[in-house]
């Protein structure tokens, strides 16, 4: 293979590589517009970019003056940031734990029961909420939370309870978050695992038979190991994301993430939202960006090479 | 040993390796009520959307109303015009963003898959990088409108979405597991070029790949509300999951047309608000619901293609 590499390096450029350059061409032009000019419009977090009228973008980059890390010390000095940062990293790290070992589980049972036809049903309707946008969901959740009309403050109402303002009260909402992510999550993610499990070497389980392993000890010394490595690479992939939240869900759900709930529900990606549409300089947000960007590029990175060192097969750069 | 008696002994065997019947039983008892927690919210949404007003308003939303009522389908029938409009723009994002994605993708993973080509390391990096760093929401924003020009057209809920480098990947290790070297040398001997490979022999054997990246595309487009509520102000250009992110607050938005010989503050307070919200999102459902159970097998082939390593 390297060797193939080497000699490819030294070959000459024949017309195979002029037509397979002309088809990769609009795909390129593409991520050159939409990946990598954002990725250089970072910058604008550095400067105290302004918009003047009848310029083009890259006029206005050029154009604005350099602000050094005035917009960090902006962000830093906004009483917001750690409560944005608490919220975003604590969220994602419950919802890799809980979610993963959730939906190994149910893998495993579901790969287990006897009827294979009954596992089909139940894999399809747990799959569903995956296809169901966070705005859908949201009014899902609005049905049994709202004020006046929904279902739980009803039956309170019918026991003789005070109706509670769910979406008023912030100490509630971790609970709900997490129970809305798994709700839409579980059943996409123990397919995942599902699929890995039935392609485990089914002669692996006959000899444990044969020397007289119970069903549990399978689980553990042959289906567990066997998963490892999908459950690494989902976990690596998850850990990339720990400075980005699942917007919908926190902006959708909570009706905004601000207000009373803010300090629970808020999180960088609800916050930059926010100040985007409130029409504020975009500094400060962009701030917040430059660094989500950043962390997350590192916290990827640092994943992999802890993996790496482990187990140099699971790494997946 | 006769062949029906090893039959017999295989599924004695088998048999033995099963989970005990309690454990069934109670696996089974799980996984309904997980299935239940996850359909009942659509049942639940349902059933509000066929309830009289009137009966919403004295009892809230129950499960079972008191007086059923079409009334909430028949207002937003009278007021058909706006979500024929975004029901027009989700179908044209959605087939324009899927077929535009699938070219793009498939395109690109052709190129990648080609072990000989010159210029692979280079493109494999321009696909890579942006998997572990990007330029965030706030560049994107202003690249996307003021260099780009995208705010308030069709293109700003289509262009962003349509290629992602985890559907490259898939599309890679397709085209380079799935299509053997020598049928591409063949082909090549005989003279054809690239893009024909591409075009005649590399996208008849990727049938599975191309439904399987239609239809992440199919239902990210359909399910976006993000881009529109970034991008677009302008109320024509609204797609249905916007409309029903707009009216989530603003349900008069939705009352322009009263019937002769009503005024329009008494047209709006006739309206059915409740119900019609959650008829809406039932007509966002529908179409989901009723197709997917047929792609799933889809969907699954393209998470275990997508899980070997790129």
């Amino acid at each position: 293979m390297e060797k193939e590499k080497k000699k490819n390096l030294k070959r000459r450029w024949n017309k195979n590589d002029t037509e397979l350059t002309i088809l990769a061409l609009p795909t390129t032009i593409w991520y050159i517009l939409f990946s990598f000019l954002p990725m250089f419009g970072l910058i604008i977090a550095f400067k105290d970019y302004k918009i003047s009228a009848g310029h083009g973008f890259i006029y206005n980059v050029f154009h604005s003056e350099w602000a050094g890390f005035e917009n960090f010390e902006f962000l830093i000095k906004s009483n917001d940031l750690f409560v944005i940062l608490r919220n975003t990293i604590l969220y994602n790290l419950v919802f890799i734990v809980v979610g993963t070992i959730l939906a190994v589980a149910l893998a495993m049972m579901i790969s287990e029961l006897w009827s294979k036809r009954k596992s089909k049903v139940y894999q399809t309707l747990m799959f569903f909420p995956y296809f169901m946008s966070w705005v859908v969901a949201a009014y899902f959740l609005d049905a049994f939370l709202n004020q006046d009309n929904g279902l739980i403050n009803g039956m309170l109402r019918d026991a003789g309870n005070d109706p509670i303002q769910w979406y008023m009260t912030a100490g509630v909402w971790p609970f709900i978050l997490i129970f809305m992510y798994l709700w839409k999550s579980t059943g996409y993610n123990m397919v995942i695992y599902l699929a890995n499990i039935s392609g485990i070497d089914g002669t692996l389980y006959e000899a444990a038979v044969m020397d007289g392993a119970s069903k549990w000890q399978q689980a553990r010394f042959i289906t567990l190991p066997c998963l490892k490595n999908v459950v690494i690479m989902m976990f690596i992939l998850n850990v990339g994301k720990v400075f980005y939240s699942d917007f919908g869900l926190f902006y959708q759900l909570t009706q905004g993430a601000s207000g009373s709930i803010f300090n629970t529900t808020a999180t960088i990606d609800t916050f930059v939202f926010n100040n985007l549409q409130s029409n504020m300089p975009v500094g400060m947000t962009s701030a917040a960006t430059f660094f989500q960007s950043v962390a997350c590029c590192i916290t990827i990175l640092l994943a992999n090479w802890i993996v790496k060192k482990i187990d140099e097969d699971s790494a997946i750069i | 040993m006769s062949k029906k008696n090893k039959n017999a002994d295989m599924a004695e065997s088998s048999h033995l390796n099963k989970i005990s019947q309690p454990t069934n039983i109670g696996f089974n008892i799980l996984f309904i009520l997980i299935a239940l927690i996850c359909v009942i919210p659509v049942v639940f949404v349902f059933m509000i959307s066929i309830s009289a007003e009137e009966s919403i308003q004295m009892n809230g939303y129950r499960f079972i109303p008191e007086v059923f009522s079409l009334d909430a389908y028949k207002f937003l029938f009278d007021e058909g015009e706006m979500i024929i409009r975004a029901l027009g723009v989700s179908i044209f994002v959605t087939v324009v963003g899927t077929v535009l994605g699938v070219m793009l993708t498939t395109l690109m993973g052709y190129v990648l898959s080609r072990n000989t080509y010159k210029l692979n390391n280079f493109f494999t990096m321009i696909v890579f990088i942006p998997m572990i760093f990007n330029g965030g929401m706030v560049a994107q924003y202003v690249v996307n409108t003021q260099l780009l020009h995208l705010r308030d057209t069709v293109w700003a809920l289509i262009l962003p979405l349509c290629v992602s480098s985890f559907n490259v990947v898939i599309a890679k290790t397709f085209f380079k597991t799935n299509i053997p070297e020598s049928i591409i040398e063949s082909a090549q001997i005989d003279g054809a070029s690239q893009l024909q490979i591409f075009g005649k022999i590399a996208l008849p054997l990727a049938k599975p790949l191309l439904a399987t990246i239609a239809l992440f595309l199919t239902f990210g487009y359909w399910n976006d509300w993000f881009q529109s509520s970034l991008y677009i102000t302008d109320q024509k250009l609204l797609s249905l999951q916007a409309l029903l992110n707009s009216i989530q607050r603003n349900i008069e938005m939705m009352a322009n047309n009263p019937s002769a010989g009503i005024s329009m503050v008494e047209y709006m307070n006739s309206m059915p608000r409740e119900g019609a919200r959650m008829a809406m999102a039932i007509i966002i459902i529908i179409p989901i619901a009723c197709c997917y159970p047929f792609f799933q097998k889809y969907f699954i082939s393209g998470l275990t293609v997508g899980a070997v390593k790129g």
